[in-house]
């Protein structure tokens, strides 16, 4: 059989119809000449030869049409032909085809776009490969600081050796501050950020190097030549992409060092480890220097194959508590735990939640535009029903006007998902480009094929989901019902009106659950924002600090002298302080404990967070002295030990007493307590406080680095460029490192949350005007249909205000039983929202109370609309148009 | 057979149309509807119409091949001719109802016994 022949023949016949019909027409008449002329022969006469032909030949009509099935496409020939008529018919009805894609693309556009985000933090891979054996290993019930999700170099040493469930591991140095490094070359010093990676990081992960190399064993023992990795954006920022760069020297905080390999694009470590962060190179961690500094090593590891996850945990369960601290003190009790998560679920686990939230906050727009656009059909309907009634008397089957009114529904959904998809397009650029939220994998949210597949599967489900009301109505009632409703009879059909208000209370219901989860959400991030943060972020800013103290503490306490007794002297600068630390940034805890009358044992100290700061830092942030004094300048020339806690700890170490005045050991060393501060919320603004102390920059309490901090009046904008210029003539090698408002650590931590709350409130937004738009729409289209009605009642005396007065209990009557339904329905549900909810109670009563409030004014208003313009009929007018 | 007339398998109007053609040469559509109804002496059912469907089944087969010319009254018609592999599905096609007719035949044939009569 010759079938490609055949579908070729027919697919090309498809396109060539006129033509090919042309033929045919010639052929059959002169078909039917022949057959007339045989039949005079025959001795008829001319007009009984032609009719005998033509009953003969049976119908001409018939035979073209078989023609054309025999030889084209049939079913495609229908489609084009609903096609041609749905475009006529949309064409010119344009303003309804104008609000129907519109409100369409709204809904499929919040759908692709959220569906994207869902799709790269929850459900695609990570970007490394099997990264499904990837696992991330943190201490079992971590508290919020990183020192409890590390691990020290010998620990992580002996757990390598040790185990037998992982092809590798490795891990990075968790403390990294941005701007560690400062990039010297031509012009002036950049701040870079480097982080340091273990032996065989990028190998555990599965990251090739686009160019060059990675690191190799013998570049991560002590006094190795220094090497780094360069991340792909920076080379191309930085180097112009150049391809050369491998083998070149770059100068790190005068260091020289070698590059030897560029990674690929599609390795972002912040968007995966540390979210919101950028990351420009890589340098190798090694062991040998960081032996004594306590927790530092984030651990990765790659399961060997076939190696279960909970069969590794086994192993980690009998491994982890047997390791060391440190090799040097095996009398230090490590108490280790090891809790295996796979690195993805580790990423993404603590969104899953808020992403389902927000996948059905659109799943549920989508509805509300589904019933909405079914009611705008079904009205479109009822006009319509004269021309259905008349093409089903001329023949056209059921199933026939069935397949017409989906097919306008398909070209209105394809339509709308067209716009959708541009729509979701320009947010997801714009997200993506968001490096102020601290979402991870946020940088990789693309339109790939599983969200153009998603796209095209809502499209056909949402064209189905509005297209079946009215195809259900039409084929429910019969042909004299269609046209009978249709007439411009008193009142609307009562079948018509009652499935129409069904659909409008549907989307009242499920814009009050919208409402209700966005409020919230909301009340949930003004608590946050409003939270007590013991710091006062509004008008302070920072700036990283370079400078060069030869590692003579004399000097630096010089040196930070200077800089903090200029920086005040600045116009517009209130105090000034400096930080090695600063809250909601870098993560880094030490141990203290009250010094008492025995030797302390190792689990007598508690875990604090470190800032090892100058006089005037506490005042420059805004933070409240409780009780002693601030560190002065004094402290540090004389390398006095003295301590400031706060008040966790002072409850902690010495409930019900003054702590100052006594003696604590902290970080190694006793040091005098001297002052009690408020808690300060050092990781995130929904972070209980924990323990924090500020040391001075004595000998044993060496700084990492240092931050200005200033307090002003003047905007910070304003004042980056004198404390620029103040901090160039102390030290003209000081990077151009960005003046940063303290506010924008508070933002940054606080905006996963805000980013969710955005967009569940621009979703009840939507919601709530689709509502609006559906509810103004069911009362308008009944006011029209009843114009002649209540021209009937006001020339019987009816008054304009009763006649409004008629249309807005109508309206309010939709209203109220859909903010009923809501209301039952969000009490449920907003109990599954609660573990997103912050300082807010699942049934709080004013985000409920408010709901039915907004709901109300909005139906008022949708309604009132109509009432007036029914409250406008003149009575004369109306039923003389009848 | 009566007054009835036997309507038409679904595809055996193709066979007779190209056993016709590869009887009478290249002919166009009236004539070869009219020689059909001839042979089978007026007892197919046919609608003249019908041919047209077939025809350009079998040319888009590529069993048969069509071009316009002159009959023998001087009209424009268009003219079918079986094509090399037209002639093939002709045989296949005549094989395939002379054993279906004999099958038939021995079916219908059967008596009680299961035997011939």
């Amino acid at each position: 059989m010759s079938l490609p022949r055949e579908a070729f023949h027919r697919i090309r016949s498809f396109f060539r119809n006129d033509p090919l019909d042309r033929e045919l027409n010639n052929e059959l008449a002169s078909h039917l000449e022949m057959a007339t002329e045989e039949n005079i022969r025959r001795g008829m006469s001319p007009d009984d030869a032609r009719r005998e032909a033509l009953v003969r030949f049976g119908g001409i009509q018939q035979s073209r049409e078989q023609h054309r099935d025999a030889r084209g496409l049939p079913l495609l020939d229908v489609l084009m032909q609903d096609l041609r008529f749905t475009f006529r018919t949309l064409k010119r009805e344009w303003g309804f085809t104008l609000v129907a894609v519109l409100i369409l693309a709204l809904g499929i556009g919040a759908n692709i776009a959220v569906f994207s985000v869902v799709n790269t933090i929850l459900l695609r891979p990570l970007p490394f490969r099997d990264s499904e054996r990837l696992v991330r290993i943190v201490e079992k019930n971590p508290s919020t600081g990183e020192s409890t999700k590390t691990y020290t170099a010998d620990a992580t040493q002996d757990f390598q050796q040790l185990n037998t469930s992982f092809r590798s591991v490795s891990g990075y140095f968790a403390f990294t501050g941005p701007d560690n490094l400062k990039l010297i070359g031509n012009g002036q010093p950049l701040p870079v950020t480097g982080i340091l990676v273990a032996e065989g990081f990028f190998q555990t992960l599965g990251v090739e190097a686009r160019l060059g190399r990675l690191f190799r064993s013998g570049e991560f023992v002590k006094h190795a030549p220094p090497v780094a990795l360069l991340s792909y954006p920076f080379w191309k920022r930085q180097f112009n992409g150049d391809s050369h760069i491998v083998g070149r020297t770059i100068d790190l905080s005068n260091t020289s060092v070698t590059v030897i390999g560029v990674l690929p694009d599609t390795f972002d470590f912040g968007s995966v480890f540390s979210p919101g962060a950028k990351v420009d190179l890589f340098v190798p961690y090694i062991m040998d220097d960081f032996r004594e500094d306590g927790n530092d090593l984030a651990l990765v590891g790659r399961l060997k194959p076939g190696v279960t996850l909970g069969a590794a945990q086994r192993e980690a369960d009998q491994i982890f508590p047997q390791l060391l601290f440190e090799h040097k003190h095996p009398e230090f009790k490590a108490g280790y735990t090891g809790h295996l998560t796979i690195l993805k679920d580790y990423v993404s686990g603590k969104l899953r939640r808020s992403l389902i939230v927000l996948w059905c906050a659109v799943g549920m727009i989508l509805l509300i535009v589904c019933v909405n656009l079914s009611n705008l059909l079904l009205s479109r309907l009822a006009a319509r029903s004269k021309e259905f009634g008349m093409r089903s008397a001329l023949g056209a089957g059921r199933g026939r006007l069935m397949r017409q009114l989906l097919t306008e529904s398909m070209v209105l959904a394809l339509a709308g998902s067209a716009f959708g998809l541009g729509l979701a397009y320009f947010t997801l650029s714009y997200l993506a480009h968001q490096g102020s939220i601290a979402l991870p994998l946020l940088s990789m949210v693309r339109i790939d094929g599983n969200v153009l597949a998603s796209t095209l599967l809502i499209a056909v489900v949402a064209a189905v989901l509005f297209g079946t009301a009215p195809g259900l109505r039409m084929s429910a009632g019969n042909l004299q019902d269609l046209l009978k409703d249709s007439g411009p009879g008193l009142s609307e059909g009562r079948k018509h009106g009652r499935l129409r208000s069904a659909l409008v209370i549907t989307e009242i219901s499920l814009a009050c659950i919208l409402v209700v989860g966005a409020g919230l959400l909301l009340r949930s991030f003004l608590r946050v924002v409003d939270v007590d943060l013991g710091f006062e972020p509004g008008r302070a800013a920072a700036i990283t600090v370079d400078y060069d103290d030869g590692r003579n503490v004399a000097r630096r306490a010089a040196i930070w002298q200077e800089i903090v007794n200029r920086a005040s002297m600045i116009p517009g600068v209130e105090t000034a302080g400096i930080s090695d630390n600063l809250p909601m940034s870098r993560n880094r805890s030490w141990g203290i404990t009250a010094k008492g009358q025995q030797k302390a044992k190792d689990s007598d100290f508690l875990p604090v967070f470190v800032y090892i700061v100058s006089p005037g830092y506490l005042k420059a942030m805004g933070m409240r002295l409780l009780e002693g004094r601030d560190i002065s300048w004094h402290d540090i020339v004389d390398n006095r030990n003295v301590v400031i806690i706060n008040e966790t700890v002072a409850r902690r170490l010495w409930p019900g007493q003054s702590p100052i005045g006594r003696t604590a050991l902290a970080g190694g060393t006793e040091a005098q307590v001297i002052g009690v501060v408020a808690d300060v919320r050092e990781t995130g603004a929904e972070d209980k406080p924990g323990a924090q102390m500020y040391l001075p920059p004595t000998k044993q309490f060496g700084p990492e680095g240092a931050n200005l901090v200033v307090r002003s009046k003047l905007p910070p904008a304003a004042l980056a460029k004198p404390v620029m210029k103040t901090l160039r003539e102390i030290n003209p090698a000081q990077p151009a490192t960005e003046f940063k408002p303290i506010q924008s650590l508070v933002d940054h931590a606080t905006s996963p949350r805000r980013f969710f709350v955005l967009l569940v409130g621009i979703f009840a937004g939507l919601g709530l005007l689709l509502a609006s738009l559906g509810i103004y729409g069911v009362i308008s289209y009944a006011v029209t249909r009843q114009r002649a009605e209540i021209g009937i009642r006001m020339a019987l005396g009816a008054t304009a205000s009763l006649v409004q007065f008629n249309v807005i209990r109508n309206t309010l009557r939709l209203a109220l039983a859909g903010i009923f339904i809501g209301f039952l329905a969000s009490l449920a549900i907003a109990h599954l929202i609660a573990s997103l909810l912050f300082g807010t109670s699942p049934t709080d009563p004013p985000t409920f109370g408010g709901m039915v409030i907004l709901l109300g004014l909005v139906a008022l208003l949708a309604g009132y609309l109509p009432a007036r313009k029914a409250s406008k009929i003149d009575p004369m007018i109306a039923l003389r148009s009848n | 057979m009566g007054e009835s007339k036997l309507d038409l398998l679904q595809g055996t109007l193709d066979v007779m149309v190209l056993q016709t053609l590869e009887v009478l040469g290249p002919l166009h559509g009236y004539g070869i509807a009219r020689r059909i109804e001839q042979v089978s002496g007026n007892e197919v059912l046919l609608n003249q119409g019908t041919i047209y469907a077939s025809l350009v089944r079998l040319q888009q087969r590529g069993w048969i091949a069509a071009q316009w010319g002159i009959s023998e009254n001087n009209r424009k018609a268009k003219f079918y001719s079986i094509t090399k592999s037209g002639r093939k599905r002709l045989a296949h096609d005549t094989a395939y109802w002379r054993r279906l007719a004999a099958v038939m035949g021995r079916v219908l044939a059967m008596d009680d016994e299961g035997g011939k009569n």
